[in-house]
């Protein structure tokens, strides 16, 4: 049990951001009478925030490597706009018409990023710049109305969900397979992970201590997934996001071009020193923010089935608040992509719950701001109490 | 004289698991310059910060006398008002105001909260004479040299009717002129009756100047010396700081030299920022095998900018010249091509320049290097941690784990950090700028170890310092340079303390006087 304890007070700040994601389900699932879990809107609050998240996953790179990102909501309404403009009005095939925005999406990151890069102008006023310019590009693209409806197809991509082999009736029977395989995967990283600690004589948890964590994981995977399988299945979006998650953690933790974003936001003339590219990496930094803001806009549009000028309003600000929340620090050089993904399901399941609650827009809006103060607050306490 | 200001009297301060402080004494006479002595950890910092109220009144054990008074500091506005000032390594200066208005910052000369110019700038004057600053009070504090801006900093001291100042490493980002300058002041300050304590890691300033030296080991008081009843030598306090004899400051080395490794021709180099200046005038250099070579010159002179134009070049532009490896000439661009090539640099400013403050000792380690612990640019972070661990153990990093940020490290251990990440790059010629500065007296002669390790292994070693018997103590050659010019070049037998700084001193006029 000490053990437990032990390990449980290591973890805490790593887990402390996931405890009170949890804490607050919990108090809306009591709130709501229940309604916060049922399938039906769990499937909303993923469709709800999707967006959302996508951009976080790319805004936490650009707040590690030290700079900041305020266009992203104008960048994917002006991508979503001219994805209207080619498949609406230009009949430009689906696949193709994806493949122009995700590009448009990294050629925005990429101008964005000679700036802030190259010139060295501050990405603050860079992307501030940005932010009035593609929301003005956005209402001359749309000629300042809405513009739609999309193919069906293209729209499957934020209201669809995987298919099944069953045939219908009763459970969702691929989204449990699915399940059941990320969690026979995520037990076999756990086990390869703890049994080269072991060959290499670092310290491990106990057995017991292991076995437990990964059936607890296992198990909240899997009951996650019968309550998705329950109504109609795993909704496409879940698994983009889910790949996105996966890759950029992969991409942040384990790879030279993840050590970079961190030593870069670390410390920029030290990192230079050791022989990092910096200008780079930041200018990479942006590529892949353009390109994730692209899709985010892309997700956008096909939940609407529309464009509209009015898209991407504030989105940046839900995404830089997602990041913070989730132990991002404002100087850079510190922050995780899961943290920012809490971070923005804090946001989204306040959202959700109180709209369920028949709270009002201006009121939800003064609390979100409240919990990020408080959020940042407590980090910031920790932080200071622990050096 | 026997007067005294200020009495700590058995002062215990633990932090959560380490005791810092263990029933520490403290004497300081009035009008006597005192010194404070020990290696990094010893308790210094933490002892002048009871003093000085930043640990608040309450949070430690035993008594604080001031003119006899029992002291309880709130803060360190309460012992600033009975004229205790401390003037930290860092110096606490804004560098976008003027000399007077940092002289009187939070202090301002007003009436009804408006500024009296007249009367700042007046007093600023007054207060600058006195510690020989001579320059406007208008000119900005980020235009001034360091030593200059220690200047202000005493000034600011001055204005708030200091009694008892203290002062601490206040020479250590000083070079030779500006540190006797400087103690100079404290004498004359002395006479004037000013009592202070002199927190210091060179032994030869403390020998001059100081009246009586504290010293400090492990939290503990070992002895007071008296200068006047003791005598005092550099080994004496060497042997109370470190609680045994060091046979030698320098570890012997029989030097073991081979060919040429590296070379410099003709190397100039212009200011970034003003083309027409050039920083850095027909410089040739080279070195061998095996050998360490010394660069030693004024603040000012050019050598770090030297070394960074030559690391891909990280300084300067229209740079031009020859560099050679092992008699092939080669090019490099930027910083990833020098450690492609084996060229290694440690920069004077481990803080800001070589470390990720923020970043544990693993991925400070392995950062010059990722791909020697990585496969198509994914890491493999067992075998970096064992790497790491490797560096933790060979250069004996005082840390519990790897994992340690290298914010929470000693200045000494730190410097390992940093010579660790330049080792893992495996280069052949390590350009290492001032490699010991602010590092106490155990850990240079580690450091000094390494280096000679390093030279053993037949690397070629460019030592950069400002520390004239670190030079003479190390070196195989030594190279001064003076206003961006090498102006001699002297082996082991030739140097001499007098000579270098003869060399040091030389100026452009003086070259051309003698055909050089």
């Amino acid at each position: 049990m000490q053990t437990v304890i032990k390990q449980f007070r290591a973890n805490i700040r790593q887990y402390g951001m996931l405890i009170a994601l949890l804490l607050i389900m919990l108090l809306f699932q009591i709130l709501t009478g229940g309604i916060l879990l049922k399938p039906l809107n769990v499937i909303n609050l993923i469709l709800q925030n999707s967006y959302i998240l996508v951009l976080a996953i790319g805004m936490v790179l650009v707040i590690i490597s030290g700079h900041i990102d305020l266009s992203v909501g104008s960048v994917a309404a002006f991508v979503g706009a001219v994805a209207a403009f080619m498949m609406v009005e230009l009949n430009v095939p689906l696949a193709a018409a994806v493949v122009l925005s995700l590009l448009m999406g990294a050629l925005i990151g990429a101008w964005q990023g000679f700036w802030v890069a190259y010139v060295r102008v501050p990405s603050f006023i860079v992307t501030l710049a940005g932010m009035l310019m593609f929301r003005g590009l956005t209402m001359l693209v749309l000629k300042g109305q809405s513009v739609g409806p999309f193919p069906e197809a293209f729209r499957a991509l934020s209201s669809g969900f995987i298919p099944d082999f069953s045939g219908g009736g009763g459970l969702h029977l691929l989204s449990l397979l699915i399940g059941a395989l990320l969690s026979a995967l995520l037990i076999a990283i756990g086990w390869r992970k703890r049994l080269s600690d072991i060959r290499y004589n670092f310290e491990v948890p106990p057995r017991g201590y292991f076995i437990a964590q990964m059936v607890i994981l296992a198990a909240a995977l899997m009951l996650f997934v019968y309550v998705l399988a329950s109504y109609e299945g795993i909704p496409n979006i879940l698994i983009v996001l889910l790949v996105l998650i996966f890759a950029y953690t992969f991409i942040t933790n384990r790879t030279v071009i993840g050590r970079h974003i961190y030593a870069m936001g670390g410390n920029e003339k030290a990192a230079m020193l050791s022989g990092v590219k910096t200008k780079r990496v930041s200018f990479w930094v942006f590529v892949n923010m353009g390109t994730l803001a692209a899709l985010s806009g892309l997700i956008f549009a096909a939940r609407l089935n529309a464009a509209t000028p009015k898209a991407g309003v504030n989105f940046e600000l839900d995404a830089i608040a997602a990041c913070f929340i989730g132990g991002a620090s404002m100087s850079g050089g510190v922050g995780t992509v899961v943290g920012a993904v809490i971070g923005g399901l804090v946001m989204g399941v306040m959202n959700n719950g109180m709209s369920i609650l028949g709270v009002g827009i201006d009121w939800q809006q003064a609390i979100k701001g409240l919990v990020l103060l408080l959020a940042v607050a407590f980090d910031i306490y920790n932080r200071n109490k622990s050096s | 004289m026997t007067d005294i200001l200020l009495e700590m009297r058995g002062i215990t301060k633990t932090f959560p698991g380490v005791k810092a402080l263990s029933n520490v004494n403290l004497k300081v006479r009035k009008g006597e310059i005192h010194a404070l002595m020990g290696e990094n950890g010893a308790g210094k910092s933490t002892l002048m910060k009871v003093l000085s109220g930043i640990y608040p009144y309450g949070t430690y054990e035993g008594d604080v006398l001031f003119e006899g008074r029992r002291c309880q500091f709130r803060d360190i506005r309460d012992s600033e008002r009975l004229g205790i000032v401390i003037i930290h390594q860092e110096l606490a200066l804004s560098p976008y105001l003027s000399i007077a208005e940092n002289i009187f910052l939070g202090n301002e000369r007003a009436r009804g909260g408006v500024i009296d110019w007249g009367e700042t700038i007046a007093r600023a004057r007054e207060l600058m004479d006195m510690v020989g600053l001579d320059e406007s009070p208008n000119t900005r504090v980020m235009d001034l040299g360091v030593g200059k801006q220690q200047l202000v900093e005493i000034a600011k001291a001055l204005s708030k009717n200091v009694k008892l100042l203290i002062l601490d490493e206040p020479t250590a980002a000083l070079n030779e002129h500006d540190s006797e300058n400087l103690l100079r002041l404290l004498k004359t300050f002395k006479a004037r009756g000013l009592t202070s304590i002199l927190i210091s890691h060179k032994l030869n300033e403390i020998v001059q100047v100081a009246d009586a030296i504290t010293i400090l080991r492990d939290g503990a008081t070992i002895e007071t010396l008296d200068t006047a009843r003791d005598e005092i030598t550099e080994d004496r306090i060497i042997r109370g700081m470190v609680g045994r004899d060091l046979k030698h400051r320098y570890p012997e080395r029989v030097p073991n030299i081979g060919e040429t490794i590296f070379e410099v021709r003709n190397w100039n180099v212009y200011h970034p920022l003003q083309p027409d200046r050039r920083v850095i005038e027909d410089v040739s250099f080279h070195i061998r095998r095996g050998e360490v070579v010394g660069i030693a010159g004024l603040m000012g002179a050019g050598r770090t900018e030297l070394a960074m134009s030559l690391f891909g070049k990280a300084y300067g532009k229209k740079i031009s010249g020859q560099m050679l490896k092992n008699g092939k000439p080669i090019d490099l661009p930027d910083i990833p091509a020098a450690i492609r090539n084996g060229i290694a640099y440690v920069t004077e400013d481990r803080k800001n320049h070589g470390l990720i403050l923020i970043q544990d000792i693993k991925r400070n380690t392995t950062l010059g290097k990722l791909r020697k612990v990585s496969r198509h640019g994914v890491i493999d972070e067992r075998r970096e941690i064992v790497e790491a661990e490797g560096f933790r153990q060979r250069l004996n990093i005082k840390t519990p784990s790897i994992l340690q940020t290298t914010m929470n490290l000693s200045g000494g251990n730190q410097q390992k950090v940093v010579l660790s990440k330049w080792i893992f790059t495996d280069p052949d010629v390590l350009i290492l700028d001032e490699p010991t500065r602010g590092i106490d007296v155990g850990a240079k002669y580690e450091i000094y170890t390494i280096i000679n390790q390093l030279a053993g292994e037949g690397k070629g070693i460019l030592l950069i310092s400002s520390e004239l018997p670190e030079l003479l103590g190390m070196c195989d050659r030594i190279y001064v340079m003076s206003e961006g010019r090498m102006t001699g070049e002297l082996t082991r037998a030739e140097a001499t303390q007098e000579n270098i700084m003869r060399l040091m001193a030389r100026m452009e006029g003086d070259i051309r006087a003698n055909g050089h």
